[in-house]
């Protein structure tokens, strides 16, 4: 007889799970650390191609920011589920006796946690390059951190739908972009109405309940995606 | 109710729908076009701020319309594929994307025509022809998905999760472009509120729209049809109807 | 006393537009050891993967099985930043996790021992396979169903993967396999020759 496991219990699992992410990116540093490094790359682009005028560069800097923090995400989502695809971790997860909908939940977090939440801790630091000033700085943290959140767990749908097709990296971004729009215009509303002195609860109360939305509905479709390319 | 969901899945009963509807249908649909049209852009009265340049109203709002309605019907078969497995929405699904993008497409190019006259520009960044180009993108992207599985059975089954995803998407993105595009509008390209258009100006606009609907319906079942011609290229019951 | 583990009837299995199985029967009870044999390309693989559930959308038929299963592809699901101990601590699979007792006694089953900390990346071919194989000697499903579990093995390891399989069937447990040679398994060991089910 196997001896009673108090450790059956589907938090451990979770919990294990996402210790076993996390142990993951932080020994093969260059998925944090590159997409942060891309992100500082592009910022940087900016100012080259425009002009160094800062009241033109803090003008723009809000769609800027949120423009990378996008493309920096979809770089991400290329990644996301293409190493446990190809080494069967996948197919295991989806064998686990739980539903795939909360199997899936520990590595998005702990991905979320090493790019978007990492993200944002940051953020102050490249807002000060672009001339953002420092009184928005909570502001765009906020906002990046629910915004992050928002376009993984959509980006984790079109992950799961193209991790099976070869060099799918190209169609990820067809199917997942035009998802992004809502996220890049609310998120970039919260810093233009920061940084000109308006309200923006109304923007940071969207991206919550994009959040909760998100949260709610999109396991269920990334479960959906990733059971189809289970089938290949 | 059952028999009629049971026959709409069965790909003989649906082919000979298609056959027996299409040949009054088809002129149907011609004669439909010519009227609304010629009722449009010959018999409608002129605008007395934009002049004639507004009659392509009748061919792009339609367009519109009918663009944001196919996805919903992509996204239905979609659904229906996912949850009974009926191979049939499969093929409906395939059939609707297509026509669905090309009805944004030409939504968007009558848009642009528009907007020389109207707005000095081929391009403006106006709430409803972001959201349709935004749209384009959605269509296309599930044309491609299923383009880049080999599997088709594999393919239509990811198209379907896809499209609901979009389907919920849509409306929050239509809403985040009106909101985007209120906060930015500058008061040159305002819209004319559409509210306030006559009467015999709006009679022709309905027809026209319900044109592009019965036009879509005529163009999804001869795609069905084309499809289930290649499906079932080797099925008894397939001979049998062509021999006869 | 015997239970159904798992029972499939009239089972069709497709790939594409190509039928690959059609009118399939089994029964599986406990105690059963069974190898699905084919050439390549019948099926195997696709069908173990239909009893598993990864395969659903092209698989038609009847087909019920208890929960309690162990699923080994042709991926071992090992990651080589970690070590074996670790892989098989937090394996994607495992609701519950191996103590450390259960797993060096796992390992040492199949001349493991000494490597348990070790990167995974740096062991061999065969030794990776015996780490994800290990998942068979910790405590388990019921139903195994294992693809080519006897690929990149040497004997020694085929011998004790063997003796495995006949202690898991006296336990109550059962085996699907599949393989291209013949396991030495007895007068237990059930063959079920996938080519006499192959589509038209």
């Amino acid at each position: 007889m196997a001896p009673e496991r108090a450790d059956a219990s589907l938090a451990h699992y979770c919990i294990r799970q996402t210790g076993r992410h996390l142990l993951l990116l932080v020994r093969s540093p260059g998925e944090i650390v590159n997409p942060l490094l891309f992100f500082l790359l592009v910022i940087i682009l900016f100012p080259l191609g425009l002009g160094p005028d800062p009241e033109m560069l803090s003008a723009l800097a809000p769609g800027i920011v949120w423009v990378v923090a996008l493309l920096a995400n979809v770089m991400l989502c290329m990644r996301l589920f293409a190493d446990d695809f190809a080494d069967g971790s996948l197919e295991q997860l989806a064998m686990a006796n739980i539903p795939l909908a909360v199997a899936v939940l520990p590595q998005l977090l702990a991905s979320w946690l090493a790019s978007g939440f990492l993200l944002s801790l940051v953020s102050p630091l490249f807002g000060l390059m672009l001339g953002l000033p420092l009184s928005v700085a909570p502001i765009l943290m906020a906002s990046l951190l629910m915004g992050t959140l928002i376009m993984l767990l959509l980006g984790a749908v079109g992950a799961a739908l193209t991790v099976g097709i070869q060099r799918g990296g190209m169609l990820l971004s067809l199917l997942i972009l035009p998802l992004y729009v809502p996220v890049l215009i609310v998120g970039t509303r919260s810093l233009t109405e920061a940084v000109g002195g308006g309200d923006p609860a109304v923007a940071l109360a969207l991206l919550g309940a994009g959040v909760t939305g998100g949260l709610v509905l999109s396991p269920v479709a990334i479960a959906a995606g990733l059971r189809v390319s289970l089938e290949l | 109710m059952w028999r009629i969901v049971h026959q709409f899945g069965s790909p003989p009963w649906v082919y000979r729908f298609c056959d027996r509807v299409i040949p009054w249908l088809l002129p149907l649909t011609v004669v439909a076009l010519l009227v609304g049209s010629a009722w449009g852009l010959l018999f409608a009265p002129t605008d007395y701020k934009q002049g004639d340049s507004y009659r392509i109203i009748y061919i792009h709002v339609p367009a519109s319309v009918v663009a944001l309605a196919g996805y919903y019907v992509m996204a239905s078969a979609g659904l229906v594929s996912l949850v009974w497995r009926v191979k049939l929405a499969d093929t409906a699904m395939r059939a609707a994307a297509p026509i669905g993008a090309a009805y944004t497409a030409i939504a968007l190019v009558t848009g642009a025509i528009w907007g020389k006259p109207t707005w000095g520009a081929w391009w403006v960044w106006d709430a409803r022809i972001t959201s349709m180009l935004i749209l384009f993108f959605l269509y296309v992207g599930v044309m491609a998905l299923f383009e880049a599985y080999e599997n088709k059975t594999i393919a239509a089954r990811a198209c379907a999760i896809l499209s609901l995803v979009g389907t919920v998407n849509i409306p929050i993105i239509y809403k985040s472009v009106d909101w985007w595009y209120s906060l930015h509008q500058p008061a040159s390209i305002k819209f004319t509120g559409s509210s306030a258009i006559d009467t015999s100006m709006l009679y022709p606009l309905l027809g026209m729209i319900v044109t592009f609907y019965v036009l879509f319906a005529l163009l999804m079942m001869l795609n069905i049809k084309q499809s289930l011609t290649q499906e079932y290229a080797h099925s008894a019951w397939l001979h049998k109807r062509l021999n006869d | 006393m015997t239970a159904t583990l798992l029972e499939v009837r009239d089972l069709d299995v497709y790939k594409g537009p190509r039928q690959l199985l059609t009118g399939l029967n089994l029964t599986v009870t406990t105690g059963s050891l069974l190898q699905l044999a084919g050439g390549n390309g019948v099926g195997k693989t696709s069908l173990l993967r239909a009893f598993a559930g990864l395969a659903r959308i092209e698989v038609f038929g009847h087909l019920s099985r208890c929960d309690d299963v162990l699923y080994s592809g042709h991926a071992p699901a090992l990651k080589g930043t970690m070590s074996p101990r670790q892989n098989l601590r937090t394996h994607p699979a495992g609701l519950c996790s191996p103590s450390d007792s259960e797993l060096d006694k796992a390992l040492a089953a199949l001349n493991m021992t000494g490597y348990e900390d070790a990167l995974t990346a740096r062991l061999s071919a065969g030794q990776q396979r015996r780490v994800a194989l290990a998942r068979l000697f910790l405590p388990s499903a019921r139903l195994w169903l294992l693809d080519e579990p006897f690929t990149a093995l040497d004997v020694a390891g085929v011998r004790v993967l063997e003796n495995r399989f006949r202690e898991h069937a006296d336990d109550g447990g059962a085996v699907i396999f599949t393989s291209h040679q013949k396991a030495d398994l007895g007068e237990r060991l059930e063959v079920l020759d996938l080519e006499s089910y192959r589509g038209p």
